[in-house]
């Protein structure tokens, strides 16, 4: 049965299926979310308004046996940036869709009236169904009562308190096989279908299976592939480590933000470590390896478990810990633990909360270092909807006008993740020209300026990192597309055989002839229909810019500023 | 010469956690001090002194401090 796309129209809540059309049908994951959005949502449409839409996207190869290819893609105009959005997680959800025959959702309009609403997709469709139980509750409740109501083989995408009030820095949860959760995180597009009156979705479980036009070379391929992930030492140590591996390495290079970005060091930084974090996960009989969807190979999620050895979190991520940690100066990994979960319950990106956190902190809202505040805040305040915890919830930009903050680390009104452009000066290139603020998932400069993958770059010299963040960017476009995790690239930039295995996968799954140039102009096709999005939406060059106080205040222990024009960042377009 | 090695992620296990400080010889690089700890140069991603990346042949100078990272990733 070919895919369809299911359109869900909230203004007079119906539903229908529509056929993919030709132009769409080469598309998956963000290629598809953005050639949707940019094709059907007005650029300067109120993002929180009936005409944009929400569209959920599988990759090219979600449902597949395809090692690590359960990422799913939300896109819409983000209601925090205003530009175009991707953001994609792992979970259950992606393959599910995939496997029931779903290219693409589309939902559209707003109903009128205070009802809200769960949709439930099955082989039949997708109905609407009236929602009381589950509002105003966190998503951990939706989690637990979808499973009582369905069974707990559902998947689910979910909102939390925070995408019901619409706060722009509400995530989508997605559930994952063991019923935690997995966040597509950044721009507030849990604010999106908030604004749609929509809940939850659940999505019914499937023995279908994706069809495979060459199925004997789709499995050696991913025979190669795997084996190209599995052998590669980063995916080894992302297995033991987590993605927290990166606490010591750049707080060593002097790029981890510290105190709102006031310094590229943290004295705590051996507190909240991946290599604390793992003698803490193994001494509390926790898991130091989780997988987020099946058929994941490399695992770097992990079961974190409490003093008394109850689980507490999982999903730990680096961003994440710095941004409590370092940004704000918290070297409790405990209390980071209990703000992560309940950032995740709430339903409200861990980076942009918590670097708006730490503007707070600078404009005298709490101390420095007081997680515990945090997490007070969290509860009475962005959960209960109070003014303060409504502009925290919208994000590191509103903490800043609301309490005259000027040093706010945001691009396009998204704050900046954990490595600082003054000392790792490829990532400000991505954070300045992403389509989409600043997320330093768009062109991970990091591999190539601090890691030594993909080759080397000296992270502190201006010389060569446009051409960097240009060249990530464009892959990291076709790989989004996919439905692969973006870990994957540790070893598509080092194993010769790892790139040609994953496009010989596309090739069987569909039985097309693609070649590694039709890769790269898909990816650049990609960033250029995001960046014609973007201009038509009011954007500029003059948009593409970091804050000023990068190039003005000297970071420690390097001492660097922020030292490349704007000229030279405009020539990231030329291509 | 006088030089603090830190060691990070599995290069701790069975060596040290805490930096420490070590003598070496006049002329003294990475690679010898890497090789002095048992640790094999193939599994050896990232070098840093004194927070900047450096050549497994770069010449140490006294208080130089050496960080030495496995092959390591996240994002």
């Amino acid at each position: 049965m070919a895919d369809k796309i299911y359109r869900v129209n909230m203004t007079d809540l119906s539903t229908s299926t529509e056929d993919v059309p030709a132009d769409w049908m080469g598309h998956g994951g963000r290629g598809l979310t953005s050639t949707i959005v940019a094709a059907e949502v007005e650029p300067t449409c109120h993002p929180l308004g009936k005409n944009n839409k929400l569209v959920i996207a599988p990759g090219l190869l979600s449902g597949t046996t395809a090692a690590n290819s359960g990422r799913i893609s939300f896109g819409a105009k983000s209601p925090l940036t205003g530009t175009i959005k991707e953001s994609n997680a792992g979970g259950t959800a992606a393959q599910m869709l995939a496997k029931l025959g779903c290219k693409a959702i589309i939902i559209e309009g707003m109903p009128e009236g205070d009802s809200w609403y769960n949709l439930h997709f099955t082989a039949d469709g997708i109905t609407i169904n009236e929602e009381t139980e589950l509002i105003g509750k966190g998503n951990f409740a939706v989690v637990d009562a979808v499973a009582a109501r369905l069974g707990d083989k559902h998947g689910i995408i979910s909102i939390g308190q925070a995408g019901e009030m619409k706060m722009l820095a509400a995530n989508l949860s997605i559930k994952d096989p063991d019923s935690h959760l997995r966040s597509g995180g950044r721009g507030g597009l849990g604010a999106v279908m908030g604004s749609k009156h929509i809940k939850f979705i659940a999505i019914d479980p499937t023995d279908a299976k994706v069809e495979i036009a060459d199925k004997d070379a789709f499995l050696a391929a991913n025979r190669v592939f795997t084996k190209a992930l599995v052998d590669h030492p980063i995916s080894q140590g992302l297995g033991q480590y987590g993605t927290n591996v990166l606490v010591n390495i750049i707080n060593e290079a002097g790029g981890l933000p510290t105190r709102n970005f006031t310094s590229g060091q943290f004295d705590g930084h051996e507190e909240i470590s991946g290599e604390t974090m793992y003698d803490m996960i193994v001494e509390r009989e926790g898991k130091p390896k989780h997988n987020c969807h099946k058929g994941c190979v490399i695992q770097c999620s992990q079961i974190y478990n409490d003093i008394n050895k109850e689980y507490k979190t999982s999903g730990f991520e680096y961003e994440s810990i710095w941004a409590m940690g370092a940004d704000c100066c918290v070297d409790n990994l405990d209390q980071i633990a209990e703000a992560d979960q309940l950032m995740d319950d709430i339903g409200i990106d861990t980076i942009e909360t918590s670097v708006a956190f730490g503007v707070a902190m600078e404009g005298g809202v709490l101390e420095f270092g007081d997680g515990a505040g945090i997490c007070r805040i969290l509860k009475e305040d962005v959960a209960a909807g109070s003014p303060l915890g409504r502009i925290i919830g919208c994000g590191a930009g509103s903490v800043g006008r609301a309490f005259g903050v000027t040093r706010v680390p945001v691009v396009k009104n998204q704050a900046i993740p954990a490595y600082d452009p003054r000392a790792i000066k490829g990532i400000g290139i991505t954070y300045a020209t992403s389509t989409q603020g600043a997320d330093h998932t768009m062109g991970y400069t990091i591999a190539t300026n601090i890691l030594g993958v993909g080759g080397s770059l000296d992270p502190l010299s201006k010389e060569g990192q446009v051409e960097l963040s240009r060249n990530l960017q464009i892959a990291t476009a076709a790989i989004d597309s996919t439905g692969m995790c973006l870990f994957i690239a540790f070893a598509a930039l080092d194993d010769a055989t790892c790139l040609p295995a994953l496009i010989d996968m596309l090739n069987a799954r569909f039985g097309i002839g693609l070649t590694a140039d039709d890769v790269t102009n898909l990816g650049m096709s990609i960033l250029k229909t995001e960046h014609e999005f973007n201009l038509a939406a009011g954007f500029t060059n003059k948009d593409d810019r970091l804050p000023e106080f990068f190039s003005e205040e000297p970071i420690a222990p390097l001492n660097v500023v922020w030292d490349i024009s704007g000229e030279e960042i405009d020539t990231f377009w030329d291509f | 010469m006088d030089i603090t090695i830190k060691l990070f992620a599995y290069f701790r296990d069975g060596r040290f956690k805490e930096a420490a400080s070590r003598f070496f010889d006049e002329g003294a690089t990475p690679q010898e001090v890497i090789t002095s700890l048992g640790i094999k140069m193939n599994d050896v991603g990232v070098i840093m002194v004194n927070h900047r990346h450096a050549d497994p042949a770069y010449c140490l100078q006294q208080d130089d401090v050496l960080s030495i990272f496995p092959k390591i990733g996240g994002g």
